[in-house]
């Protein structure tokens, strides 16, 4: 393991954290686009990184994958989406900025205390994305709980996916990296198209606690 | 038998072909024939597994255990798809479906089989994943086929709960390839599940803790088990009643089907956690809350939905305590269960149908109003609930009185958690079969035929099950070990 490898490596699963603790605290839907397409590019940059030291031609398709795909096509789909439906304002948050930011820092905490123990006979660079993809999973879970509308859910979805493709390719010599970030890339466009064919108006004003529990308490 | 057309591959040909027909042929008769006749062909590709006596490849794999779970999913799959030539019809004159959605519908049901045949064959745990993944998706678009709003709103929820789950069942898939890949080396191999269970106790039981963790989690949200079951009721209550009958029979069991498959792992690794306690653990809170849950539902498919959600907790329980007495009551079980479950749910489909209501306050006096369809509930019930001489009787017997011998605490508690649902069911049984009759006494065109199959079935496992199928299920039960 070079020095630089490991370094460049490192640098970019940790921008993913950084992205994604960014996600955390938008507050617009246009803004939380935008950094979700960065978030996407810094993955692709990940990707393409790993598989140039680990020699392993098909994760470039992934990290293919990961910049016409998530940074420019589902972003420019959702955005048209929003002018459309004329939904561009503030997205309702549960809770305030501050106490996301510090249960996110905790999450943090928490996967590099598990991860980093467990793994202890693997080797470093394996570890260490393992550690930063939990990382940006349960952020993104985070980013899901605290959003009552469905973009910013599914905006949320989407960054916890990218965590995953990052274990994937982390993981080395993984078989069938490519198929699950196809299947996962079929999933994202599946909701993002049935988002946009049920054309539901209201949906994304309901898609919220309230609504829910219309839904869960038998309603009528 | 030999070649490209074997059984294995036709389990998995037959349905995809279908899909694509299904998708292009315009005219719900012959789509719905087609739906019917395509499941059939299934189905006796699978019987042809009985005969399949080959060493696992590198993608797919039939052994004693996914035999059971693949003749039972193509078994439902048949059944479901001749309840859903006449349901869907009524769908159609009532105009609540569009002849462009029934084609859909009919290329996802296919879609839907493909998908559970194939996580149920793969030899490979990503392969599995990715299969988990698309039979989730296609009964995501059916549950909101209605568009209504609470559809939709079932859908979504479905969704994102489902997604999240096969998010984190993805994670421990990893973890267990990495747990691998020092004993067994890099590529296909780490992820081959035959390769993995013969050198699982070499395996770093650390990683293999937290993998096992974050797989319980993600597939057990699909099997509905307590904490992370709120997607089920709803998407059962909105969708399609043949998807209803296909999620409680089959597409749960597919995802427990996957818990038993890493459970294995856990159990051949000694230093690892033993998997038992957590499974019991979440079993038992299942079972309880949702006995709880019956008390106050008020709609009648989600009445069921919860009733799938405490018999799974029954099953996982099972399965939890182990050995090879509770195994095989819990691979009783999780049959009768699909069977019985299936069947109630096609009747419901057309009571709900034919009194235009899914209230229990609205449907009185079926036995009075539709004797055939009302009695079929009142077995239906009385066989879900619990009752001798049905199969589930059997089962649960079986399950209660092996946890008697181990740790009488706890079956005290699941005990009590039988009788509470016990009890529900049975008060709103009163309600729907009894009494003075509401709403339409119009006949109904029900296709009886399933729900006879299905209760004759579970009526006859219940007072003798035969001596193959037993021997078998001891085999399947001493290999989970």
């Amino acid at each position: 393991m070079h020095g630089l490898d490991f370094d460049v490596a490192h640098l970019l699963a940790g921008g993913l954290v950084l992205v994604s603790f960014m996600l955390l605290y938008q507050d617009r839907l246009y803004a939380m686009l935008n950094v979700y397409a960065l978030h996407a590019v810094v993955l692709s940059l990940s990707v393409g990184w790993q598989a140039y030291i680990q020699d392993a031609p098909h994760l470039y398709i992934t990290a293919l994958i990961a910049l016409v795909f998530k940074a420019i096509i589902i972003p420019v789909a959702l955005h048209r989406m929003i002018v459309q439906l004329g939904i561009h304002r503030e997205i309702e948050t549960v809770a305030g900025i501050g106490p996301t930011m510090l249960a996110g820092i905790g999450l943090v905490g928490l996967s590099l205390a598990v991860m980093l123990h467990i793994t202890a006979s693997a080797d470093l660079l394996a570890r260490e994305d393992l550690a930063f993809a939990l990382s940006v999973l349960l952020l993104g879970l985070l980013i899901m709980v605290t959003r009552r509308n469905a973009v910013g859910q599914v905006v949320g979805f989407m960054s916890l996916e990218n965590g995953l493709v990052l274990a994937a390719t982390g993981a080395k010599g993984m078989p069938l990296v490519v198929e699950i970030s196809v299947a996962f890339s079929v999933l994202i466009a599946f909701i993002v198209i049935g988002i946009f064919l049920f054309r539901i108006r209201e949906r994304f004003d309901t898609v919220d606690v309230r609504a829910l529990d219309r839904v869960r308490g038998d309603r009528r | 038998m030999n070649g490209l057309f074997n059984g294995v591959s036709l389990v998995l040909i037959i349905p995809a072909i279908a899909a694509a027909l299904l998708a292009i042929l315009p005219g719900y008769r012959l789509s719905a024939r087609l739906n019917v006749l395509a499941s059939f062909l299934t189905l006796l590709a699978a019987l042809s597994l009985f005969a399949w006596h080959r060493p696992p490849g590198t993608y797919f794999l039939i052994d004693d255990l996914n035999i059971v779970f693949i003749v039972l999913n193509t078994f439902v799959g048949f059944t479901t798809s001749v309840f859903s030539a006449r349901y869907i019809g009524h769908e159609l004159d009532t105009g609540r479906l569009t002849p462009n959605y029934l084609r859909f519908y009919h290329a996802m049901y296919q879609v839907m089989m493909f998908g559970m045949n194939l996580a149920l064959i793969a030899n490979n745990i990503g392969l599995m994943w990715v299969a988990i993944e698309l039979a989730t998706l296609a009964t995501v678009v059916m549950v909101g086929i209605y568009r209504t709003h609470e559809a939709l709103e079932a859908a979504w929820k479905y969704f994102i709960l489902a997604s999240v789950g096969i998010a984190f069942a993805l994670f421990g898939t990893i973890l267990v390839y990495m747990a691998a890949v020092p004993v067994v080396g890099e590529g296909l191999q780490g992820m081959t599940w035959t390769i993995l269970i013969a050198h699982v106790a070499k395996f770093d039981p650390a990683l293999l803790n937290v993998a096992f963790v974050f797989l319980f989690l993600g597939y057990g949200t699909k099997v509905g088990l307590a904490p992370v079951h709120a997607w089920l009721p709803d998407a059962h209550a909105e969708g399609p009643t043949p998807i209803s009958a296909v999620l409680s029979g089959l597409l749960l069991n597919v995802a427990l089907y996957a818990i038993l498959r890493f459970k294995m792992f856990m159990t051949l690794n000694v230093a690892a956690i033993a998997p038992g306690p957590l499974m019991v653990t979440v079993g038992l809170v299942s079972v309880l809350f949702a006995a709880f849950m019956l008390y106050r539902r008020r709609d009648i498919k989600r009445l069921f939905a919860y009733s799938s959600i405490e018999h799974m907790g029954i099953i996982v329980f099972a399965f939890g305590m182990g050995g090879p007495l509770a195994n095989f009551a819990g691979l009783l079980q999780m049959t009768m269960h699909s069977l019985t479950k299936s069947g109630i749910f096609f009747t419901v489909g057309h009571i709900a149908q034919v009194k235009g209501t899914q209230r229990i306050s609205e449907i009185r006096g079926l036995t009075e109003s539709h004797p055939v369809l009302g009695w079929s509930l009142v077995l239906g019930v009385i066989a879900i609930a619990g009752l001798p001489p049905l199969g589930v009787f059997m089962s649960e017997f079986l399950i209660v009185s092996s946890t008697f011998a181990r740790n009488p605490l706890l079956a005290v508690a699941l005990v009590l958690g039988l009788l509470v649902a016990f009890g529900a069911l049975l008060l709103r049984l009163q309600g729907f079969a009894f009494g003075e009759p509401t709403g339409s006494r119009a006949p109904v065109r029900a296709s009886y035929l399933p729900i006879f199959a299905h209760l004759a079935l579970v009526l006859v496992a219940g007072i003798y099950l035969p001596p193959m199928i037993v021997t078998w299920f001891q085999h399947v039960a001493k290999m989970l070990g």
